[in-house]
């Protein structure tokens, strides 16, 4: 039985906004991050990077880098211990040991430029690289692919002579389709028919990266009891664990994650990288061995999110009710499956309520590297698609696109597009939200000459998880509370866990000091991300924070010599229910523990089922130079359904930085590839990322309707905002030049062209 | 009575419905009886005595995380799809 909560409004802390924690040591330079990683006999390493794109490695001479001056240890994939090709559940997802290894470094073939082929160990970062420069390998080039019509061609090069795709259940040999799913429901065709307004467009999207600015990196020793213990920027230690243990091919029980502060994540840093290599490394060197990846390797070979070809049909009745919708999705895998197909179908049509609904996906391999979450994986491609769908069929339509969303808006009991039924959700409160927005009625006002304006509206949604975490409280005898959890903190989320504890304890939100522990310190907890950490992880802390109460009950109870039933809380202040005149305050009673039984500690974990599911709106205002092409974004503002926003200026940070990455999706973000399969602008020069003197201040609204599977109702706010920039802006520059843009980047190149 | 959302590859083992409906007091015994009734589907859902890796059961509106033992309220709608978690 799933617990549920009725919303509360009279929080002491909850809604509040204190400074956080960690806000000294990182605007001081104290935190610590992977690159400050010092220990004694530490040494360096580099990886070895193919140059091609797809090749089979005929050999690799590491003679001379062995021999180089100041080296210690040299692998190749020879030295990869060889895991089974099976899948097997990560928690909130599978992995598939054999290709994760792979992935880290090539075996008999490298698939995607910067493949590594070998890792160096030397003295230091100097001495590795000149001795990896003497590494020598034979390639045989082979041509590659970088997008699905050509990987899915029939004379298609592929990629991975064991795969088996599965089609439909089918299984398909010498392919590089990976899957190929299906969702549907109601009668598609037949409702199709009786539409009195259809559209159908196809959509094109560029792979794109997250973007974080700390690069990946690992520190990592390898004792002689085979206890490995790692060092790492990560979005979960306890997954990076299972990947790192999965690996190696050894038990998880001798890995030893220590999470460090990391610079951005977006889901990039849930896979792991270096971990197992460097790993190896300390295995043959007898020295702990220190990794720090280059920007050039991170957008080359870590974690971008797919590229995408899409074909979407809406039909709507004359009513302006949509009847049935289809979708065609392919997504590019990058060299192992894994493409997001699914998140893609469960968010396709989320924000409507259509009857009859058709997905078919595709998970394509393709000579680029293996794709990794980022913010809502597989959601953002499909709102571009959807979103620009919807506004084009209003317009042929003569409707109101907002009017046509608010009438099709899904609600309690519309079934998504792969069927499964919604409970109670904000998607029309959010809508509401949007229109009685300042934003929404003010004009979008004159554009100087030579240029235009024009307003483009989206929606989006992202489903949120819940899964593992894990909290600990021990009580100090001046009253505050040492709370350590499990999840790594990328947006304040330590704050909000501390907020957690304090709301429950009636203290203030810093008489808790919170700890992200590392694998041995505290319980199991699942990756930051999914939108999960504020809900899960503070579900655990609230958990934590009651048991607390209840132990400190019974020390009440000495002190007063009452039975502990008879103890009451409320507001920081313990109470005898019989006799009201005796009370004692928490901070009070913190400092009569030693008398009372000793050490007070409590803990608390969860495993809990779905968050709740999250919707939002973006209205952007564009300005576009109409002999350049350049897109100002003049207005912007985002409009989220967070359930209870614990701590509001780290939910409206979310909403700002999703917002902030769809625009740069929508706008400049792309691997610009070239015809032998690489990537051309492998640096933030080149890659082209919004910073904060391209934009106006990000407008937020936040709409608080309650989840009733959280005690104080939160949903999380991780994902949502990255889905609706890019269709919005695609609307408003349809909106202000009338030239509709079906394939990002929208760049001033793409407009300029649309334009003549 | 499970009102099961089959998935679409497991429509072929049903005849092509959509749905079908079952009764089970838990999700093992539901798969059990759905690989009684519609041979070659319990493949798709069960590795190892578990639900597959990667694969989540929706039970009304939420993901169990009690897999097989998770108890079934009488019409509850099952589903079965990829579990996913995000960024």
């Amino acid at each position: 039985m799933v617990a549920t909560f009725e919303p509360k409004t009279d929080y002491k802390v909850v809604g509040t906004r204190p400074i956080r924690h960690d806000g000294y040591d990182k605007v001081t330079g104290r935190a610590v991050y992977g690159a400050d990683m010092k220990l004694p006999g530490l040494i360096w390493a580099v990886c070895v990077r193919s140059p091609h794109a797809h090749a089979k490695i005929k050999s690799i001479d590491t003679s001379a880098a062995e021999a180089s001056t100041g080296v210690f240890a040299v692998i190749t994939g020879s030295d990869m211990p060889k895991a089974q090709s099976k899948l097997v559940d990560l928690g909130e997802g599978n992995i598939n040991f054999k290709w994760a290894s792979n992935k880290l470094m090539a075996d008999d073939k490298v698939l995607y430029k910067g493949h590594p082929v070998a890792a160096v160990a030397a003295a230091d970062r100097y001495a590795a690289e000149e001795a990896a420069r003497k590494v020598v390998v034979e390639y045989e080039v082979l041509p590659s692919v970088t997008n699905v019509v050509d990987a899915l061609a029939e004379d298609a090069p592929i990629l991975l002579d064991d795969l088996v795709g599965d089609d439909l259940g089918k299984d398909v040999n010498n392919t590089n389709m990976a899957a190929h799913e299906r969702h549907e429901f109601g009668d598609v065709e037949g409702a199709m028919k009786t539409a009195a307004h259809t559209i159908e467009r196809e959509y094109n999207m560029q792979m794109v990266h997250q973007g974080y600015i700390e690069p990946h990196n690992a520190t990592a020793t390898w004792d002689e009891e085979n206890r490995v213990k790692v060092w790492t920027s990560t979005q979960g230690a306890f997954t990076a664990r299972t990947q790192i243990a999965g690996i190696l091919q050894i038990p998880i029980s001798s890995v030893k994650v220590t999470p460090l502060e990391i610079g951005g994540g977006f889901g990039g840093k849930i896979p792991v990288y270096f971990e197992p290599l460097a790993a190896l490394l300390s295995k043959k060197s007898g020295r702990p061995v220190k990794m720090v990846m280059e920007r050039t390797a991170v957008f080359e070979t870590t974690g971008p999110t797919p590229g995408a070809r899409m074909i979407i049909k809406l039909g709507a009745d004359a009513n302006g009710k949509l009847v049935a919708a289809t979708a065609d999705i392919w997504f590019e895998a990058g060299a192992n499956p894994g493409a997001f197909i699914d998140p893609a179908a469960q968010c396709v049509y989320a924000p409507y309520e259509i009857p009859n609904t058709r997905i078919d996906g595709w998970d394509v391999l393709v000579n680029k590297p293996k794709v990794a979450p980022y913010r809502a994986p597989g959601s953002p491609q499909v709102a571009f698609a959807m979103e620009t769908a919807v506004d084009e069929l209003c317009e042929q339509a003569g409707w109101d696109s907002m009017q046509f969303r608010i009438d099709n808006a899904s609600k309690e009991g519309t079934r998504r597009g792969d069927g499964v039924l919604f409970s109670k959700i904000g998607m029309q409160e959010v809508l509401e939200a949007a229109t009685a927005s300042d934003h929404w009625n003010s004009p979008v006002g004159e554009a100087p000459a030579g240029k235009k304006r024009g307003r483009g509206i989206a929606n989006g949604y992202w489903f949120n998880i819940g899964l593992k975490s894990s909290a600990n409280l021990s009580l100090n005898s001046d009253g505050t509370v040492q709370l350590t959890e499990g999840s790594t903190d990328i947006g304040g989320s330590r704050t909000s866990m501390a907020m957690h504890v304090a709301e429950v304890l009636g203290i203030g939100a810093h008489d808790v000091r919170p700890t992200v522990g590392d694998t041995e310190s505290i319980g199991y907890t699942d990756v930051t991300g999914g939108s999960r950490t504020t809900y899960a992880t503070g579900y655990a802390c609230w958990i934590a924070a009651n048991n607390l109460v209840e132990e400190l009950k019974k020390r009440v109870a000495i002190l007063w010599d009452i039975d502990e039933n008879d103890v009451d809380f409320n507001d920081g202040v313990f109470s005898s229910k019989s006799e009201q005149k005796k009370t004692i305050s928490f901070k009070d009673l913190a400092g009569k523990l030693e008398d009372l039984g000793g050490p007070a500690n409590s803990t608390g974990s969860v495993d809990l089922e779905s968050a709740g599911d999250g919707f939002g709106m973006h209205i952007a205002d564009v300005e576009i130079d109409l002999k350049t092409g350049k897109t100002d974004i003049v207005r912007y503002t985002t409009i989220h359904d967070v359930g209870t926003a614990i701590h509001p200026s780290y939910v409206e940070g979310q909403m700002q930085g999703g917002a902030v990455q769809g625009i740069g999706w929508a706008l400049n973000e792309e691997y610009f590839m070239t015809d032998e399969g690489s990537m051309a602008n492998s640096s933030f020069l080149d890659y082209r990322m919004p910073t904060s003197l391209d934009l106006p201040k990000i407008e937020t609204v936040i709409v608080e309707v309650p989840n009733p599977l959280h005690p104080y109702g939160v949903r999380g706010v991780g994902e949502t905002p990255i889905c609706p920039p890019i269709p919005a802006i695609a609307n408003a520059i349809k909106d202000a030049v009338g030239v509709r843009l079906y394939k990002t980047p929208m760049n001033a190149g793409s407009i300029v062209d649309a334009l003549k | 009575m499970a009102h099961v959302f089959l998935p679409y590859v497991l429509r072929k083992y049903a005849g092509g419905v959509e749905t079908v409906d079952m009764p089970a007091d838990t999700l093992g015994e539901l798969i059990e009886k759905l690989e009684d009734n519609y041979p070659g589907m319990k493949r798709h859902l069960i590795v190892d005595d578990a639900l597959k890796p990667g694969l989540a059961a929706i039970v009304g509106h939420t993901a169990t995380r009690r897999g097989l033992l998770q108890k079934l309220t009488p019409d509850v709608e099952v589903h079965f799809i990829k579990a996913i978690s995000g960024g």
